[in-house]
């Protein structure tokens, strides 16, 4: 129950930050709605829903790389994550409250993105909302924990897409899978699959990643 | 030193000798492929140098489970080490793959190839840990990154291939009925020489990598004991 608690804490404090600071969200907004844009003008005539399907994973895949770049500054530059890391609660609290944040904010900008699609391409069906939902649990989990791996570097924001897009190519398979063919069940089981195996992956590893 | 080990000369010549056999066998000893011809010959080398490229990955996740299980001292070198031979081989494999594809379908580069697929989301997926590792001061931490990032290869193998395969089936639903291949005879033999041959030269390059890095890490340390 302690642990619950300790996760519920470090979440609303971030989601705390971010409503009075407001840095990630808005700009994650903004860059989705560029993308899709600068997708009409990249596709030129009427783009097939194949493609822009391909190009609607793309624009979250890099809208989420935004937020997730982001989820460790502020611990950066406040110099706080010594402070979480002496904590009294168990360390992969600190992987677990990050990752939901971030998830709130990627799931708020893709409130906006998905009907902006629909509204600029194709309609969406459930099957890819399904998606939506299942990715955004693997690109959170996997990018919050690569996040604060990339912090940790002097390379910092440059790491952070080298390390997370490799990892993120199975995801993208079963996104798009889900989105296009038919029977998307295999697809969802793929992407739920991935969504487990590399939470508990993350969820065991992450004291070494803050701790000596 | 506590365990005992093949000395690195014996290796050396022991490497030698299973690869000047092996690209004997390959060239003189193999009959030519019934469809493929002379070039079908790259197969031998091209299948080793892969399974031996898995194996330099999975010791360089094993080293990092011991160094974050066991605290192994040795372990985070001993990891470091095997990426990078692995992600020499993976690019021999990428350099094989091309050219056989070049020769098979007349083209380089074949999406609908997996292995060779797989290779190229390994190799940009282990490229980024040198990025890691080196943008990171020696110490603890680094060690830390790196093994946890070594471990993440091992789970992204099996998913990244059955990612693959799915995605195949997206565009074309048509499941891929691989005729095994017939084996025998001197074919097999080559093979099994080559199979044996690129695993020991792999091994050979580990640990002279290895050695070579530990004597520059001792060099260091006497360096700063002097000044």
């Amino acid at each position: 129950m302690n642990y619950v608690r300790d996760v519920g804490a470090l979440t609303r404090k971030d989601l705390l930050l971010e409503l009075r600071a407001r840095d990630t969200l808005p700009a994650m907004l903004l860059f989705v709605a560029a993308v899709f844009v600068v997708f009409h003008f990249a596709l030129p005539g009427e783009p097939s829903k194949l493609e822009t399907t391909g190009l609607l994973w793309v624009a979250i895949l890099f809208t989420a790389l935004l937020g997730l770049g982001r989820a460790f500054v502020p611990e950066r530059e406040q110099r706080t994550l010594d402070g979480l890391v002496l904590a009294p609660c168990d360390r992969s609290a600190i992987w677990l409250a990050k990752s939901l944040a971030t998830l709130a904010f990627l799931a708020a900008a893709e409130v906006v993105a998905l009907p902006l699609y629909a509204l600029f391409f194709h309609h969406v069906g459930g099957a890819t909302v399904a998606a939506v939902l299942l990715a955004d649990l693997g690109i959170c989990a996997v990018g919050t924990f690569l996040g604060a791996m990339a912090v940790a570097t002097r390379a910092r924001d440059l790491i952070l897409p080298l390390l997370f897009l490799p990892l993120a190519i199975p995801i993208v398979v079963g996104a798009v899978g889900a989105s296009v063919v038919h029977s998307p069940g295999r697809y969802l089981g793929f992407l739920a699959l991935y969504d487990l195996l590399f939470a508990v992956v993350c969820w065991a590893s992450f004291e070494f990643v803050v701790s000596e | 030193m506590a365990r005992t080990r093949i000395p690195l000369p014996v290796l050396a010549v022991a490497s030698l000798v299973l690869v000047t056999t092996a690209l004997a066998f390959v060239f003189f000893v193999a009959p030519n492929d019934a469809n493929q011809g002379f070039s079908q010959r790259i197969f031998y080398f091209h299948v080793s140098i892969a399974i031996t490229a898995y194996a330099l990955f999975a010791g360089a996740a094993w080293k990092a489970l011991r160094h974050l299980w066991k605290r192994d001292p040795r372990a985070d070198l001993e990891s470091y080490v095997f990426v990078h031979q692995g992600v020499i081989f993976g690019t021999l494999v990428l350099l094989t793959g091309s050219i056989w594809a070049k020769i098979s379908w007349g083209r380089w580069w074949l999406w609908s190839s997996d292995q060779l697929v797989l290779f190229l989301v390994l190799f940009l997926f282990y490229c980024a840990y040198f990025m890691l590792r080196f943008s990171v001061d020696p110490g603890p931490q680094r060690a830390n990154l790196s093994a946890v990032y070594a471990l993440f290869g091992v789970v992204l193998i099996p998913v990244s291939f059955a990612a693959i395969r799915l995605a195949k089936d997206i565009i074309h639903p048509v499941v891929f009925t691989l005729k095994g291949p017939q084996f025998g005879g001197w074919i097999l033999v080559t093979y099994c020489i080559a199979q044996v041959a690129v695993p020991v030269l792999a091994y050979t390059l580990y640990r002279l990598e290895l050695s070579s890095k530990r004597l520059d890490i001792r060099l260091r340390d006497l360096r700063e004991v002097l000044a």
